[in-house]
């Protein structure tokens, strides 16, 4: 547990790192740290299948955020009387939310018990069922195949949108 | 002043070694997805992660001939259309939406798993080309972005 703690608070420095810096570039960076620290929670807590695919997205999407951002502008803080004001409201949200929070994560079931409840019957009989030996997959493109089939509606909405609103033809 | 088109020859002669393993890699993730970590989606995106390493070493218009912006569309929307046509399938063949209808085989062959190996190809089609395509737009309207400043 000790491994997983250090590993979650390195993700929490690297988004208040995100968000503080003067640099974009730097911001984008630590940004991408956050992710690729994901990757080894992943491993560490044994999904190879989910480590690779967020390894590949986060490099993918770092070469994008680098490439096709304008990184060298810079942000602009707040400062003056807006800073103070929206620091104390922060604070008050902060605080509720972590009194909440704690009362809330007071009922939650132990970290990791009871062990695969839920999955247990997709392991003893993914096998016998689809014929898959990785039962990741099993799982994605035989029992939930209706999930996957509308992660890739999604997937193909936003890239139209994306090619539609940063087209060239058609467009003065 | 071709030769000034992206980056240095060192760059340039890595990524003409590497581009084709990388190929080579998202194609094998691809078609063991059934069997080893993997599957449709990261193999796609591994796959377009290797022409957007030939974009960013050769310039544009290098990449382009490789694989163009409408080819790349035109596989994204073959590959969805490939995975909607395998669902509908199993509903004349097996009885139900995204019935597994082809025979299972024998466990932890390639030749397994029924049509899984085959939503694996459309779902990897369909990335690949959806990640790419909206590379080069991006890459495409910054570089317009870019040529409108310095006309100021």
């Amino acid at each position: 547990m000790f491994e997983l703690y250090s590993l979650v608070i390195l993700m929490i420095v690297g988004s208040l790192v995100a968000i503080h810096t003067k640099y974009l570039l730097s911001a984008v960076i630590s940004l991408s740290l956050v992710g690729l620290i994901l990757c080894v929670v992943f491993l560490y807590l044994q999904a190879p299948d989910t480590a690779i695919t967020q390894t590949i997205v986060e490099v993918i999407a770092l070469v994008i955020l680098i490439r096709a951002v304008p990184i060298k502008k810079d942000t602009m803080g707040i400062k003056g009387a807006k800073e103070t004001f929206s620091a104390i409201v922060t604070t008050i949200f902060l605080v509720l939310f972590a009194f909440f929070a704690y009362k809330a994560l007071l009922d939650l079931p132990q970290f990791g018990f009871p062990l695969m409840t839920v999955s247990e019957g997709y392991i003893r009989d993914g096998l016998v069922k689809t014929g898959s030996a990785n039962i990741v997959t099993a799982v994605l493109l035989d029992f939930r195949a209706y999930d996957t089939l509308g992660e890739a509606t999604v997937l193909f909405t936003a890239i139209l949108g994306a090619i539609v609103v940063l087209r060239k033809v058609g467009r003065k | 002043m071709k030769e000034n088109k992206g980056m240095t020859l060192i760059v340039k002669t890595v990524i003409k070694f590497l581009a084709p393993i990388v190929i080579l890699f998202g194609i094998y993730m691809i078609l063991h997805g059934h069997l080893t970590p993997g599957g449709g989606f990261p193999g796609g995106v591994v796959i377009a992660s290797a022409f957007i390493l030939l974009t960013l070493a050769y310039g544009k218009e290098v990449a382009e001939k490789k694989m163009k912006r409408s080819l790349a569309s035109l596989l994204e929307s073959t590959g969805a259309l490939f995975f909607l046509i395998l669902a509908v399938l199993g509903i004349f063949i097996g009885g139900w939406f995204f019935s597994n209808f082809l025979p299972k085989g024998e466990p932890l062959k390639l030749l397994s798993a029924g049509f899984i190996p085959l939503a694996n190809i459309a779902i990897g089609l369909k990335v690949g080309g959806g990640i790419f395509a909206v590379f080069l737009a991006l890459v495409i309207f910054r570089i317009a972005g870019e040529g409108g400043e310095e006309q100021k």
